[in-house]
């Protein structure tokens, strides 16, 4: 079986107990946040080149089903701006909240944590460069939606640009709660059904026209951080688009980002170390 | 180089819930005391439940024991667990972690996560891949490949950013002797180059004779014996093992057949006995002639292995160890 010989080693390196009375050994090199979180983004991103039809376009095609739905009940106006902007934005919370939410639950099932917390690497990279990624999974899926809800619905593309600005806010605070409900669900399917129910609430609160709902709805719907993507992304249809509340949306999904992915990297350290 | 004190790890009792029995608090890990020699392949050997991997992740620095110490390379992992990352690689028995990629940029993203540069990290990738014979399947992801070859890819990835210890959770399951002989001689390179020391955990009997130089055998969380490979197996060295293999049913209205039932070890149709040379030659005459003959399919006589030490030991597992 193998070709090693189990003898002793020259140089009497089955002596007896060295390692007492002599200095600590030096420490191998520690992973710096940066370059570990590239690796890690990097490392995920090539999942999508394996998984690529559930990463990539599942959620676009469930979006432009609604969408083709909506067209039925919604007849133009702010009501259509909602219905184009609810489904782009389900394609962040979809990839970004219940693939990743799953994601990391498994991973933390399987013991899979295991590999990362043996590597010297910062638990913000691994974090930060898994939510990264996931996020950048929402492109390709949201702007073909966008598109086609534009070309359905007949609004104007004129400010689409700010999904640069939409995807990667939304798409912070949507993985980080993700990541968080993975890594701190106590067992995977708790894990996949949190990102389940979290997409739906999506679904429903932000897709469907708000004036309709009752108020505790709404008030839920407020809570919910995908909703203030939808309404930024939603007011830039308008004639003339209220920046200010444009950012002031936007500045909420920056601030849920930042908590929801400190809350994540603090999960995950308790996952990794039991 | 690691120094192991009076180690324990008990699990907690679960509680039974409705139609799902509880389980008692089981101590995992029990008072262990472990040595380990620079440049030394030291091997953890039982059966599965015997607390092996436990053992090593506390060692790792993924588990917190309840009490005792742990130090490698004059580094307390008990209280500084961060640090065994920067001490050890380790190949858990799990590669969720890096399914989804390819073999290069597995071993090239863990590289890059040990500390190492993108030159580095890559340049030693191809070291690595070239040295286990993984070049030709670099670019394939790891969920597209064989059990024994995504095993050896892991491998692969553990050896990228070098370390003077390397903790293997059984690396060898499931590979061909082809991947087997590249693992060991990847290893012992090491060993011979840079003085690296091994801990290896092994259910396997045969592997732990050949590579290992000094070998713990862990029973229910304790350690039973420390020593060389050789040095336990003469601790039985008076000893034979006999094994009998009965066409259908062990002939018992034979008496003497039916006297040596008690002191047989039963699997099906075959009896593994443990006799004093002189007792084992008395049963090979018995059972090759008379009436036990016409019962008896096939029998073999050999010298004890880890096995028959783990069985002499006390273990409680009589059938735990892999003989393959």
């Amino acid at each position: 079986m193998s070709v090693v010989p189990a003898e002793v080693l020259p140089g009497g390196a089955l002596a007896a107990d060295e390692t007492s009375g002599r200095a600590p050994a030096a420490l191998g090199p520690r992973a710096r946040l940066w370059p570990s979180l590239c690796a890690v983004y990097r490392a995920q991103l090539s999942r999508a080149r394996v998984a690529r039809i559930p990463l990539l376009f599942v959620a676009t095609f469930q979006s432009i089903g609604i969408m083709i739905l909506m067209r039925g009940v919604v007849d133009g106006g702010a009501e259509a701006q909602a219905v184009v902007a609810g489904s782009s934005v389900l394609v962040v919370a979809f990839v970004a909240l219940n693939l990743l939410a799953q994601y990391f639950g498994q991973l933390r099932a399987s013991g899979g944590l295991d590999h990362y917390a043996t590597l010297p690497v910062p638990p913000a990279a691994v974090v930060l460069g898994a939510a990264g990624a996931y996020a950048s999974f929402t492109v390709p899926g949201t702007v073909v939606t966008a598109v086609t809800g534009c070309l359905l619905f007949g609004l104007p593309m004129t400010h689409l640009w700010i999904l640069v600005a939409v995807i990667p806010l939304a798409g912070a605070a949507l993985a980080g709660l993700g990541a968080a409900l993975g890594l701190l669900a106590p067992r995977p399917e708790l894990a996949t059904l949190l990102g389940q129910l979290g997409m739906s609430a999506a679904l429903l609160l932000g897709v469907l026209p708000a004036d309709r709902m009752p108020e505790v709805v709404r008030f839920a719907r407020d809570l919910l951080p995908s909703t203030y993507g939808v309404e930024a992304f939603a007011r830039t249809f308008g004639e003339a688009p209220a920046w200010g509340f444009v950012l002031g949306d936007l500045a909420v999904c920056a601030v849920v980002g930042v908590v929801s992915l400190a809350v994540a990297t603090w999960a995950y350290r308790r996952a990794a170390v039991r | 180089m690691c120094a192991v004190r009076g180690l324990t790890k008990t699990y907690p009792a679960v509680r039974g819930r409705r139609g799902a029995p509880g389980t008692p608090a089981l101590r995992a890990t029990d008072d262990v005391r472990l040595d380990i020699a620079q440049g030394e392949i030291f091997g953890l050997l039982g059966p599965n439940g015997a607390g092996k991997t436990t053992l090593v992740r506390q060692l790792t620095g993924l588990m917190r024991p309840d009490s005792g110490s742990v130090e490698i390379l004059g580094h307390d992992i008990v209280c500084h667990p961060e640090r065994a990352a920067r001490i050890l690689a380790y190949l858990g028995q799990e590669s969720s972690a890096l399914d989804e990629l390819t073999v290069s940029l597995a071993a090239e993203t863990t590289g890059r996560l040990r500390g190492l540069d993108a030159r580095r990290a890559r340049a030693e990738r191809d070291a690595v891949l070239d040295e286990l014979g993984l070049a030709p399947i670099a670019g394939r992801p790891l969920k597209k490949l064989s059990g024994g070859q995504r095993r050896l890819a892991c491998f692969a990835s553990a050896l990228v950013g070098e370390r003077p210890l390397l903790v293997l959770d059984e690396p060898t399951t499931g590979m061909d002797p082809v991947a087997r002989r590249a693992v060991w001689s990847a290893v012992d390179r090491r060993r011979a180059e840079r003085g690296t020391t091994v801990l290896l955990v092994t259910h396997n009997v045969i592997e732990a004779e050949t590579v290992l130089d000094r070998v713990a055998v862990l029973d229910r969380g304790r350690v039973i014996a420390c020593d060389t490979p050789s040095g336990l197996k003469e601790r039985v060295a008076g000893e034979v093992r006999v094994e009998l293999l009965w066409r259908e049913r062990a002939p018992l209205e034979v008496p003497e057949v039916a006297a040596l039932q008690d002191r047989a070890l039963e699997s099906g149709r075959r009896w593994t006995l443990r006799l004093a040379p002189e007792e084992a030659r008395t049963v090979v005459a018995t059972v090759t002639g008379g009436a036990a003959f016409a019962a008896l399919d096939d029998f073999t006589l050999a010298t004890p292995s880890l096995e028959d030490v783990y069985l002499a030991l006390g273990g409680a597992a009589q059938k735990g160890l892999v003989k393959a």
